[in-house]
């Protein structure tokens, strides 16, 4: 997901407040909190700092800082909690602005609020993608910290009748040095409430050096929770009375269920109720056993429908004819097609990555009840306007009479953006007396996923007589998620999700053309995954520069190194992952070292991989070397995890991950047929964080695009055999 | 016909047929939710507990199979040894993400270092290869034991 980048580009500045000189206070407003104490009430947006989600004709707020006379300080925000640690990092930026510990901040945990989160209007770009939420907060809430911080000193400094410039703000005091006077916030909340909002240009901003908590190792405040079995996902809801559900889909998109024999299901002990939709049949039990035992007892006939006979070489076939004609241009930079002319070499390749699953590890699951004025649902989500939107359209409901109960995610991926789950849920549930939970099994989560899009990409260069890069051509062919996901962001062909990673290349490439084609392959829904552009494009990209680096008979680091010179932070995380990695020191037989480079998510990163080919093809990635500038690191230890959890998702999308079809049917089921990178294939992995005091950049993604070609380019090192087709066939590697 | 099983250190009762998974038990009838479901088909450990002692994948166990064997859950391990020095090192080497695979992990986690104080990389790697994290927390993980046990060592 990357918002963020939409936003950059211009696809939903027209309101933004922050970049067009709305006056600030509208988006942030002060006053006296109901139950006593000081309320601050702010629009974060939901990508980077000059966007927001409030619709343009008032204030929305969507965060709140509450500071009651206990002086304690709470934290009411929209982001959802994955796993990115959003939840220590962004509480870090108000404890640093207001002076206080970290652990003086609560969060209120899972924010559902019709008020908040009731606006349609909204729902487009209230999402939480793992991308975007440090870096949209990362001005907003320091900004309102620092408010918070001058209003208490306002209050201190009038009740004592001195001048605000002589007191200052600490450890949730304000003090008044010369004096010694000393008042805690919570007994100035009060007083700070009746003042009015100070002007944006008389509030400071903590200069970086002055930063106490940002870029320090911070604890997750939601760890403890996680190691005693006590924090409550999506499937632990359990609201009184609740029965389990579990479900068979068609197996073929775009199929019915012709007929159901059930007599057996219903004599399963604890089934209550079988429920038959036009496209799936739940079975309703006491508990999740006895809803399998029913569905597997159930004799279900389908009508496959129009895909019945798909298979992936047709999509493949539609997406290799696409890309023989011209199509959009997504990046033009000089004359391509005179440069290739010229050139004295030519190289050119076609790259193909597969349809992936986000397989996040708790199965798709959502708590419906749904009563006659009214629906309440229980799920984890990072898009709670759209969940609550889509309930409302399947039960038939106004949208003030749906309640949603937002849970933490056992992972998103980019598979909790959608709320296919959310329709399927309340459309068994309207049929049900009662709370049920839909539960799918890991097998219908697969098989009836949205996937990450199969891109077929075509790219060729032209190299001088020194074998440098004069001419780069690249045209592919794939879905766009952005064009159903957010329409507005999808203009004259184009999106900026799908192209990241294609276009705006660190090196300096004088003569640059880039063209996407959106093919939409019938038969299989796609997605957001963790990230969809880089980690197609990446891989694409670079690959092909190590390909021009060995067809220029040069080293991978030098050739890439040689044309960095206009991008100083591109160059420095490269010299120093090489470094760190011992690039070009000698390695054994059949090991090898790759490559990769790559600017996005306003994050630059560089990776190296160690890579092992076994004689039987098998690849084992044994070392995983990472420099990072991703601007300021909020929480190093943070950045450090998700880089590290990345590089496995992006391992296990090299070795292994991929999603076919035959017979319009997702062959994969399991964690058999889907494998996932286990502990005994786990690399270690090295993150060297370059030190930086430019915003933050984009983190949770950033990791699973750059391995995933350092893992070809190892494995190009190690046997001289170029993969250009995801994931790796270990048949080809087998004794070369 | 109700059997009566043995959950950290509580007989319950409970209203079942013999060949139903220990995990839905647990979750939907017993309503501890702390042991998860991932697969259901003993390949990624999300459901691990203890029974006598050993990591069994819950999702597999059919409640008329464990008789009067002691079930240990993620909601009791702390109050094991071993249970409450994985916890502590998961905790002070930050290992979780997303969160959901970790009481599987920390079940087979507890129960390597029960009976093997002093686990080899290759230990590590047999009794934790059964548990998938998708958010990829393995570097952590692996450390957090190294900890645990060394620890351990310290204690004799
Ligand atoms: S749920 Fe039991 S091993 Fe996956
Ligand atoms: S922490 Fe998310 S699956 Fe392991």
């Amino acid at each position: 997901m990357m918002l963020h980048k939409l936003i950059s580009e211009g696809a939903v500045t027209d309101r933004s407040p922050w970049a067009d000189g709305l006056s600030r206070r509208r988006f942030l407003q002060a006053g006296a909190a109901a139950g006593g104490g000081l309320m601050l009430s702010l629009n974060l947006p939901f990508a980077s700092g000059d966007a927001q989600a409030a619709d343009a004709e008032g204030f929305a707020p969507n965060a709140f800082i509450h500071i009651p006379g206990d002086g304690q300080i709470v934290l009411t925000m929209p982001y959802v909690e994955m796993g990115q640690g959003t939840y220590t990092a962004i509480p870090m930026l108000i404890a640093e602005e207001l002076e206080v510990d970290l652990s003086e901040v609560r969060l209120e945990h899972a924010p559902p609020n019709e008020k908040l989160y009731g606006n349609p209007a909204l729902g487009g770009i209230q999402a939480t993608g793992n991308s975007n939420a440090i870096r949209a907060a990362w001005q907003p809430m320091r900004e309102a910290g620092a408010t918070a911080r001058t209003m208490l000193v306002q209050a201190a400094a009038k009740r004592w009748n001195v001048d605000p410039a002589s007191c200052s703000a600490q450890g949730g005091e304000v003090v008044h040095a010369p004096t010694g006077r000393r008042a805690s916030y919570g007994d100035l909340a009060a007083d700070a409430a009746r003042i009015p909002v100070p002007a944006p240009e008389t509030v400071a901003l903590k200069r970086p050096e002055e930063f106490r908590l940002i870029g320090t190792p911070a604890k997750r405040l939601d760890a403890p929770a996680k190691v005693n079995g006590t924090a409550v996902y999506g499937i632990d809801a359990r609201p009184p009375g609740v029965k389990i559900a579990t479900l068979a889909q068609s197996p073929v998109f775009g199929g019915r269920v012709k007929s159901v024999d059930d007599a057996a299901a219903k004599a399963v002990k604890g089934v209550r109720q079988i429920v038959r939709l036009d496209d799936a049949v739940a079975v309703v039990a006491d508990h999740m056993g006895a809803a399998k035992k029913g569905l597997e007892a159930l004799a279900i006939e389908w009508d496959d429908g129009p895909h019945a006979k798909l298979g992936t070489d047709a999509i493949v076939g539609e997406l290799e004819r696409a890309t023989l004609n011209a199509g959009p241009v997504a990046e033009n930079i000089g004359d391509v097609d005179a440069a290739l002319s010229g050139a004295a070499t030519k190289v050119e390749a076609i790259y193909q990555v597969p349809f992936l699953a986000h397989a996040a590890m708790e199965p798709m699951n959502c708590t419906v009840h749904v009563r006659k004025d009214g629906c309440e649902i229980w799920v984890g989500s990072q898009v709670l306007a759209r969940a609550q939107a889509a309930a409302a359209e399947a039960a038939g409901l106004p949208l003030d009479k749906v309640v949603v109960h937002n849970h933490l995610i056992g992972g998103g991926f980019g598979r909790r953006l959608e709320v296919d789950g959310v329709t399927r849920a309340v459309e068994i549930a309207k049929h049900v007396d009662g709370p049920v939970k839909v539960v799918w099994t890991r097998e219908e989560d697969i098989q009836h996923d949205m996937y990450r899009p199969y891109f077929f990409d075509r790219i060729s260069a032209g190299l001088d007589s020194k074998g440098k890069p004069i001419a780069w051509n690249h045209r592919f062919a794939g879905s766009s998620i952005i064009a159903r996901w957010l329409p507005p962001a999808f203009n004259n062909g184009l999106d900026p999700d799908t192209t990241d990673g294609a276009i705006n290349l660190a090196y300096g490439l004088a003569n640059t053309h880039v063209e996407y084609l959106q093919v939409e392959p019938a038969g299989i829904p796609t997605a957001f995954w963790r990230s969809v552009g880089p980690s197609h494009n990446v891989f694409v990209t670079e690959s092909f520069m190590d390909e021009l680096a060995a067809a220029a008979r040069h080293d991978p680091v030098a050739y890439r190194l040689a044309l960095l010179d206009n991008a100083p932070r591109a160059k420095a995380v490269l010299e120093l992952a090489a470094e760190k990695a011992g690039w070009g020191q000698p390695l054994p037989e059949r090991v090898g070292r790759g490559v990769s480079l790559q600017f996005v998510f306003a994050t630059y990163m560089a990776q190296i991989a160690e890579v092992e080919v076994s004689k039987d093809g098998t690849v084992h990635v044994r070392r995983v070397v990472c420099a990072v500038d991703c601007g300021t690191a909020v929480n190093p230890d943070t950045v450090r995890a998700q880089i590290q959890g990345a590089i496995m998702f992006g391992i296990t999308a090299s070795l292994y991950g991929e999603i076919s079809l035959k017979d319009g049917r997702v062959e994969q089921s399991n964690f058999d047929t889907y494998q996932i990178l286990r502990m005994n294939e786990a690399p270690a992995v090295e993150v060297h964080i370059v030190g930086s005091t430019e915003p933050p950049g984009g983190m949770g993604e950033a990791g699973t695009s750059a391995i995933v070609p350092a893992v070809t380019n190892a494995i190009f090192a190690a046997t001289g055999i170029r993969l250009r087709k995801l994931p790796i066939d270990t048949e080809q590697l087998k004794s070369a | 016909m109700a059997l009566t099983i043995k959950v950290n250190g509580v007989d319950r009762a409970v209203d079942v047929e013999g060949d139903i998974p220990l995990l839905w038990v647990l979750r939907d009838v017993l309503g501890m939710t702390g042991t998860k479901f991932g697969c259901g088909a003993a390949l990624c450990g999300a459901c691990t507990v203890h029974i006598d002692g050993v990591a069994t994948r819950s999702c597999i166990t059919s409640i008329d199979s464990i008789g009067t064997s002691a079930i240990t859950t993620i909601e009791a391990i702390g109050a094991t040894a071993a249970g409450a020095e994985i916890q502590k090192a998961w905790l002070d080497r930050e290992v979780v993400q997303c969160g959901y695979c970790q009481s599987g992990q920390i079940m087979s986690a507890a129960a390597l270092i029960a009976s093997n104080p002093h686990p080899t990389d290759a230990d590590i790697d047999d009794a934790m290869s059964g548990n998938i994290c998708r958010c990829g927390t393995y570097v952590r993980i692996r450390e957090a034991i190294k900890q645990a046990t060394q620890s351990n060592g310290q204690g004799g």
